[in-house]
């Protein structure tokens, strides 16, 4: 036994055994030092990163807030949808994933990793939004995969949903998600974040900061592989405002179907108060395809589009006004004392500075009070060459041409009102006096957009009272929002412009001549029976007459042609500016104008209980229709006899409405009268003859 | 017989088996929070099986006389030294957890490399008093180091680099204990240091996981991913507990599973984080309690084996404690060494108890001439 050989008595030294002793005090006191380290000193900052390990603030979104229109009828909603998004903070590489995440929510897996590079220099607790508009069965997928793929997370979110058919989409607008550009660059979006969703266009645009409403969060307790265990503290979210825009859904859809699909812009506004009542511009978009992030393909067929979809032409289309111009010409010429004595001859034109300038015909002795509805060129040379630029700069300035209106929507453009001190700043060379006589019928180098026009015009069938157009109620809105919003976008607004009451009659009544019947009215197809439409049609080259023989490289060289009409003639209620981008023919946009002028009232007769039908201006006018016609023999004894028993040719004017022939003033230029049984379906479709017997 | 049993009984340490087994409770009560809400729910009843089989091994281990042990030793020696080379074998070793540890007995799992702990705990006390008091030779001192360097460089081999490193401490001890001067001393650490470097920069000896697990700790905030977040959510557990911890079944970093394997190697992180500060200090008052009286026990050993084994006994226990410890609190790497006592697991426990069993054994042999 090994006791036996065991050194009996000799025994450890006692010193050895202290020092061990020893040894394991020091240690264990450098564990209670490092302890004390952790738990005492460390308590509060490790706290909070426990606190950080555990608790998840998972945003609840605000439901953005919804719009309506005049009459509070929804023309805006949201819609519960789930957005998906990878978060990093897990103790979990993500990169291995990728491959199954692209394919379980059915994404690119390139577009993904780009994503994620994207998102690489952004600090690590910011979640990266991947997929929008999760579907139930991709939800299913990230349910499923809780385990392997912590790092997702689903949102619920509500999304924007928009009238499908592009209805009042320019004035609208779309939300999309913030981009990086205006993160970085523009003040007011500091307080965003990547991710979040904005208004980028219209309405959505301008008042995003009330609609959107105050994100609220919840304090989720998840465990190491992010399962959610428990809530602590919830904020919940501020739902936007809803919004009350002026629109009238009844006129907007008035408005849209009167411009079809013309490449063009429509607005109708309340001239007393500013208030839009339709905005329409062509063509249009859809803009529920912003709501998720757009397809590139859609974004790229949008942006090379030559007609512009996503340009809001009703107040970004800078154009030449045209005879629209003779408004505040004939206003600066009878403010002046000049118009009212000046009587001219019209032979076809004026060119006193070497140039000819034509006028569409040869109206002969042409004053003011016919000069309107005429829309004589050779009249407003004149009166333009005795105004001179300046003074016609000066009166076009106070009312509102070059300016912008300081209407609520983004993107808004100011014009161009040219005078001798802006061509000398701009193309260092003198005013030649020539040059007036284009300005004069809003050429040259007058620029408007539809907005200004209906503000000016408007403003000038009041008496001088200008207004400034906007598209919300502004006592929605709270105060220093509304201060704000004038500075954000601002314009001339509000202004008052006095005009003699004399000379307002003039022009008023000049203008409602426009769309009355008549020989030589540039409008007369748009008169409306029993209704005081008054306004102005307008034609703009957009080229010279030799540039247009000789090219027209696919596009078309058609003139643009305008419309502003008020009703009634004075101190009017509606204002209605249209713009059919080449469109040829001054008295279409005049009748889709008409259209909407019509529907207005009509409205408005219904709601009180006034019903009186007024007539379709497009059907009114007669129509030229050339034809071989056979009239029976009534006294003939027998059927064969009866046919064929005079052969007629020629053409004659028939009145589509009734299917009679016309017979109002322009009837003694009938060369046969039609039987009766030419019926309007078959001469409904043809276009109207704009004159009758050109010479 | 009869007699002298009950006079090994009356003299067993009961003191010592009183705060073990109060650290035993600690240690049942916290697996049972740690494993509250996961799957392993159960564990502390087991844990509480394996206690108490530790109870009858060490009973049963403490009425073998220790002289007789140290006769049976080389015998063991030499059988577990083949049991760690079998290991390595693919045939016969039982590959787990990435490591080929295991032999397969019947429906047993048997980790040779626990039981050679005790073993050359036993060796090397054997060993050393066989030498006598006299000043250790370099031809001593190179024996004892392959006695304990063989089984080590095998085990590591496994590889388990935990289990290989709580042999050292036997060694050290040994060698402390056995007589080595100051100079010897000095040159060993010098070479030993310079054979550390050696192995660490050759790169064939140590894994690059365990590399990556040995330095992490020192600064674990720049891989939060990978071996240093472990030592990080190590120390966010115990820190956060603060100076009264949050309470049992409350630690956020033990119930929402940030903890790693908070039942067995962080079990003092996870008891840290629920008891606070207070609740540290006072288990590793129980812990220093035992290690005194075991070097008392020592002290007052009847002759130099037994006081040797007893000491190589507090050797392993304080290394453990101090790596495991140390790990928990970010002074020391991630090793995979277990808190004697309070983690949970069969073998640990077995060990920890047999180890006491042989200390009881020389306490009760102290009269015995």
């Amino acid at each position: 036994m090994f006791s036996e050989k065991a050194t009996r008595g000799e025994k450890l030294s006692s010193v050895k055994l202290t020092s061990v002793q020893y040894g394991i005090l020091l240690m264990m006191l450098a564990l209670v030092a490092g302890l004390w380290r952790l738990q005492v000193l460390g308590a509060d900052n490790f706290k909070v990163l426990a606190e950080q390990n555990r608790i998840r603030k998972v945003p609840l979104l605000a439901p953005r807030g919804k719009l309506f229109d005049r009459e509070r009828h929804l023309i805006v909603d949201n819609y519960p949808s789930v957005s998906c998004f990878l978060i990093r903070e897990q103790n979990h590489n993500v990169d291995g994933d990728l491959p199954m995440i692209a394919h379980g929510l059915h994404l690119d897996l390139n577009d993904l990793e780009n994503t994620l590079r994207h998102y690489r220099a952004s600090p690590g607790y910011q979640p990266i939004p991947i997929k929008q508009e999760v579907t139930p069965d991709e939800l299913a997928f990230i349910e499923a995969h809780r385990n392997e793929l912590p790092e997702l997370e689903t949102i619920d979110v509500e999304r924007r949903l928009y009238p499908r058919d592009g209805f009042a989409a320019h004035l609208i607008g779309y939300v999309g998600e913030v981009s990086e550009e205006m993160l970085e660059n523009d003040m007011r979006y500091a307080a965003y974040e990547p991710g979040d969703v904005v208004g980028k266009a219209g309405v959505e645009q301008t008042y995003d900061q009330l609609l959107r409403g105050q994100d609220g969060s919840r304090d989720v307790i998840v465990d190491s592989h992010g399962r959610e265990v428990g809530y602590l503290r919830t904020q919940h979210s501020v739902p936007g405002q809803d919004l009350r825009l002026t629109i009238d859904n009844d006129l907007q859809r008035a408005a849209e179907l009167a411009l079809g699909d013309r490449n063009g812009a429509i607005v109708a506004m309340d001239p007393r108060n500013g208030e839009i009542l339709a905005m329409v511009s062509r063509p249009s978009f859809d803009p529920n395809a912003f709501a998720v992030r757009i397809e590139r393909s859609e974004w790229n067929k949008l942006i090379t589009d030559p007609d512009h979809p996503l340009l809001n032409k009703a107040i970004q289309a800078q154009l030449a006004p045209g005879s629209t111009f003779k408004i505040l010409m004939s206003v600066a010429g009878l403010q002046e004392g000049i118009a009212q004595d000046l009587k001219v001859n019209c032979a076809g034109g004026w060119g006193p500075y070497g140039f000819y300038h034509h006028c569409d015909e040869k109206h002969g002795a042409v004053d003011i009070h016919n000069a309107i509805p005429y829309s004589c060129d050779t009249y407003y040379y004149q009166l333009g060459d005795k105004l001179g630029i300046d003074r016609i700069a000066k009166y076009a300035t106070e009312f509102g041409y070059g300016q912008k209106t300081g209407v609520d929507l983004p993107g808004e453009q100011a014009g161009l009102m040219p005078s001798a001190q802006w061509l000398m700043r701009t193309y260092h060379h003198r005013w030649y006096p020539d040059e007036t006589l284009d300005v004069s019928i809003g050429q040259g180098a007058v620029e408007a957009t539809p907005i200004q026009l209906a503000r000016i015009i408007s403003g000038i069938a009041s008496g001088g009272h200008l207004v400034r157009p906007h598209s919300v109620f502004p006592d929605q809105l709270p105060a220093d929002f509304r201060k704000a919003l004038v500075d954000t976008y601002p314009g001339s607004g509000e202004a008052y412009v006095p005009i003699d009451p004399q000379n307002w009659e003039i022009i008023t009544d000049g203008m409602a001549e426009v769309t009355m019947p008549g020989y030589f009215h540039t409008a007369g197809s748009a008169h409306l029976e029993g209704i005081d439409l008054a306004g102005k049609t307008g034609t703009a080259q957009v080229m010279s007459h030799e540039a247009l023989g000789k090219t027209n490289k696919g596009r078309s060289t058609y003139p643009n042609v305008w419309f502003v009409g008020v009703t009634p003639r004075r101190n009017p209620e509606l204002v209605v500016a249209v713009l059919w981008q080449n469109g040829e023919f001054s008295y279409y946009p005049a009748r889709i104008g008409a259209k909407v002028v019509a529907a207005y009232v009509e409205k408005k007769r219904r709601l009180a209980n006034n019903l009186q039908p007024t007539k379709a201006p497009a059907t009114t006018a007669p129509v030229e229709v050339g034809a071989v016609w056979t009239a029976p023999d009534a006294n003939a004894k027998n059927a064969a006899d009866r046919e064929a028993a005079r052969i007629h040719a020629g053409h004659f004017f028939i009145n589509p409405e009734s299917g009679t022939p016309e017979s109002g003033s322009s009837a003694q230029r009938r060369e046969a009268i039609g039987p009766a049984a030419v019926r309007p379906s078959q001469v409904g479709g043809l276009l109207p003859a704009r004159r009758i017997g050109t010479p | 017989m009869s007699t002298r049993s009950l006079m090994g009984f009356r003299d067993f340490d009961w003191t010592l088996l009183g705060v073990v087994l109060l650290l035993c409770a600690v240690s049942v009560v916290e697996i049972y929070s740690a494993t509250l809400h996961t799957k392993f729910l159960g564990f502390h009843t087991r844990q509480m099986l394996w206690i108490a089989g530790g109870l009858v091994v060490m009973f049963i281990l403490s009425r073998i006389d220790y002289h007789r042990l140290l006769d049976w030793v080389p015998w063991a020696y030499g059988v577990f030294l083949v049991a760690v080379t079998a290991v390595l074998v693919p045939g016969i070793g039982h590959k787990a957890l990435g490591g080929r540890r295991w032999i397969k007995l019947g429906p047993m799992l048997f980790q040779p490399s626990e039981w050679m702990k005790l073993i050359l705990i036993l060796m090397v006390a054997r060993y050393f008093a066989n030498l006598g008091a006299r000043r250790l030779t370099w031809p001593d001192i190179f024996k004892a180091m392959a006695l304990v360097g063989v089984p080590m460089l095998l085990v590591l081999k496994e590889p388990d680099l935990g289990t290989a490193l709580t042999y050292s401490p036997v060694l050290i001890a040994g060698l402390f204990l056995g007589g080595i001067n100051l100079r010897q001393s000095l040159i060993l650490g010098t070479v030993g240091l310079a054979l550390i470097g050696g192995v660490w920069t050759s790169g064939k000896l140590l894994k690059p996981y365990q590399k990556a697990r040995l330095t992490s700790f020192i600064n674990p905030e720049n891989d939060p991913k990978g071996s240093g977040y472990q030592v990080l959510q190590s120390k966010i557990a115990v820190g956060s507990g603060g100076i009264w911890g949050k309470g049992t079944a409350k630690g956020t970093q033990t119930q929402g599973y940030f903890l790693p394997i908070p039942y067995t190697d962080f079990i003092f992180a996870a008891f840290s984080e629920e008891h606070g500060f207070v609740g540290a200090l006072f288990v590793l008052l129980l812990y220093f309690f035992v290690l005194m009286r075991l070097i008392q026990n020592a002290q007052t050993a009847a002759d130099l084996p037994g006081s040797l084994i007893i000491m190589g006994v507090v050797a392993v226990l304080t290394f453990q404690i101090a790596v495991n410890v140390g790990m928990v609190i970010g002074f020391m790497p991630v090793t995979g060494i277990p808190l004697p006592l309070m983690s949970y697991g069969g073998s640990s426990v077995l060990f920890t108890f047999l180890a006491l069993g042989v200390a009881m054994n020389v306490r009760m042999r102290r009269f015995v001439n």
